[in-house]
């Protein structure tokens, strides 16, 4: 296009994304910071802020791993046998990105809130999932529960069985091979897939929102606790809490930018759920360039 | 050293366990909220389904959800395709910068997107501009959160684009905007199509970012995500569920439709 255009364009695109999205996120490290560091310092050492914290970490330490032995799973039952109904196991792990947060928080409610399908046999064990951290580890656990999985299987996918056939046929037991072969071959793509299933986790609003109902100094989670700041108007703390989220999620753009641009092409995160063609599979570019159509909303 | 009973039983467990745990992981967490979720929504037959789908809060919240994801969705399309351009075809200082400030709505919690956009555009608003509590603050946040999908789903197609095409048809004394049109824009088009459904889907379901800057007010700007949550919260939860199934549904139509479209693109460029 002549370079008549250059400017308008080039103009029009970087002032879209800095009012959109630059600004704007830049704005909340003004208003945290606005009163010095030491009030932002007060501002999360609140003791329902420290809760709310540290409930975010042991959410993450619960629902990360669980995720992750959970994807690595799949990926290897969907890369390495052959079954009848694989396309459905592979479809439902999309169905977290394809709905809404608050419909996947809904649907935990329906199965284990009190009047849901396990609510009596929960009570009568004394056991409180809804309201409760149980909940909300299995909220956060369901929304990010496809981001191992398509990180992993493209990768599973496109080295093969060779060598680890080639690791039983030498007589190595199983769980060897997973540790020697195969784990080693899949670290970068398991450490993406890890690093987007935390943010997610630590990040997870609707979800989280209609299963804990919120109690402050309970079962308040950092995100619950910054929304809970804005509308009580006490807005230090929920402004402190936002710059560690979104410190976070630039420390998490920066790990998976700098592998981005060194590595062989990698797909971006947002878009691998939607991709079901193995990378590296032999198909038309057009079709791996654009992205393929499937509801995916991280 | 284990013998070889204790390896066929570790093979065993390999075997049926693993599938196993990952099929009741899968089922705990989705399968049955699914099936529950169907089941509530028709639990009272389709009488009080439809009763739930038509009370005048729901339609009025269905209506702006599906509007104001409509509007995003086409507005982001094209902001999406002149982001891309100037990312693919331009070149300037910090261009990787801005690369990676795409995705930046992405790996943001969608609460902390929602209040950068109400510190800038809210009642506090640095430049006077106050949308909270208007349908432009939804449509605000849904621009914000949808904005990656509009660009990377053009971006990879526009880099492989063949520009000697264009080269050619402009030699032969075509203006820009018929490059565009007849050269440029069909071989995006899919990929347009695609991103626009994707944050249509998207945007239908969206809460977190929405929540803080809309108000929730009723028949103003309470969207179809926050008018679930005050459902579940009002233990309505049979009227929630049969939202969700209508939320879920139109957006799978959407996508399915937006698909078949594409083929028919794709189809007709290989004629």
């Amino acid at each position: 296009m002549s370079s008549r255009w250059r400017w308008p364009l080039r103009v029009g695109a970087l002032g879209y994304l800095g009012l959109l999205v630059v600004v704007p996120v830049g704005s909340i490290f003004y208003r945290a910071f606005q009163h010095g560091l030491g009030a932002a310092w007060d501002a999360v050492t609140t003791p329902d802020a420290l809760h709310a914290l540290w409930l975010t970490f042991i959410v993450a330490a619960i629902a990360v791993p669980l995720d992750t032995v959970f994807g690595v799973g799949v990926a290897l039952i969907l890369s390495r046998h052959r079954f009848r109904g694989a396309w459905l196991l592979d479809a439902l792990v999309d169905v977290p990105l394809a709905i809404s947060p608050v419909i996947v928080g809904l649907g935990l409610v329906l199965v284990y809130g009190k009047t849901g399908w396990f609510g009596n046999w929960l009570a009568a064990r004394g056991i409180q999932v809804i309201f409760s951290l149980p909940g909300i580890v299995m909220a956060s656990a369901t929304v990010a529960l496809p981001y191992v999985v398509r990180e992993v299987l493209p990768v599973l996918q496109e080295i093969g069985t060779d060598q680890e056939q080639a690791a039983v046929t030498l007589g190595a037991a199983p769980l060897a091979v997973f540790a020697r072969i195969t784990l080693p071959s899949i670290r970068r793509s398991l450490s993406y897939g890890v690093t987007l299933t935390t943010a997610r986790v630590l990040g997870e609003f609707g979800a989280v929102v209609v299963v804990s109902g919120a109690i402050e100094g309970r079962t308040q989670t950092l995100t619950l606790f910054i929304q809970d700041g804005i509308e009580n108007l006490d807005t230090a703390g929920a402004y402190a809490g936002a710059v560690i989220l979104a410190v976070i999620a630039l420390l998490v753009l920066a790990a998976l930018g700098r592998d981005r641009t060194e590595g062989r092409g990698r797909r971006h995160p947002w878009r691998s759920p939607s991709d079901p063609s193995p990378s590296g599979s032999a198909r038309p570019l057009r079709s791996t360039t654009s992205p393929s159509m499937s509801p995916t909303a991280p | 050293m284990p013998g070889p009973r204790s390896g066929r039983s570790v093979r065993l467990l390999g075997r049926v366990g693993g599938p196993g745990l990952v099929v009741t992981y899968l089922s705990l967490l989705v399968v049955l909220p699914v099936a529950a979720l169907l089941s509530h929504a028709l639990s009272g037959g389709l009488g009080a389904f439809w009763h739930a789908v038509s009370q005048p809060e729901a339609v009025a919240a269905l209506k702006l959800t599906l509007w104001c994801s409509l509007a995003v969705a086409a507005f982001n399309a094209v902001a999406g395709l002149v982001i891309a351009w100037v990312l693919v075809r331009d070149d300037f200082r910090g261009k990787g910068v801005v690369n990676a400030v795409i995705d930046l709505p992405f790996a943001l919690p969608t609460v902390v997107a929602g209040l950068t956009l109400l510190t800038l555009y809210g009642p506090d608003s640095p430049f006077h501009v106050d949308v909270a509590n208007t349908p432009v603050g939804i449509l605000l946040a849904l621009a914000f959160v949808t904005l990656p999908f509009s660009v990377r789903s053009v971006q990879p197609v526009l880099a492989e684009l063949d520009r000697e095409t264009e080269e050619a048809a402009a030699s032969l004394g075509a203006t820009p905007a018929a490059v565009l049109r007849r050269v440029i824009l069909p071989g995006l088009a899919p990929a347009m199509l695609a991103g626009a459904g994707l944050a249509f889907a998207r945007a239908l379901g969206e809460f977190g970012s929405v929540v803080l800057i809309s108000g929730n007010i009723p028949f103003k700007t309470e969207v179809a995500s926050s008018w679930i949550y005050s459902l579940s919260q009002s233990d309505d939860l049979s009227g929630a569920a049969a939202i969700s199934v209508v939320l879920v549904a139109t957006a799978l139509v959407v996508l399915v439709g937006i698909g078949f479209l594409r083929r028919r693109f794709d189809i007709s460029e290989a004629a």
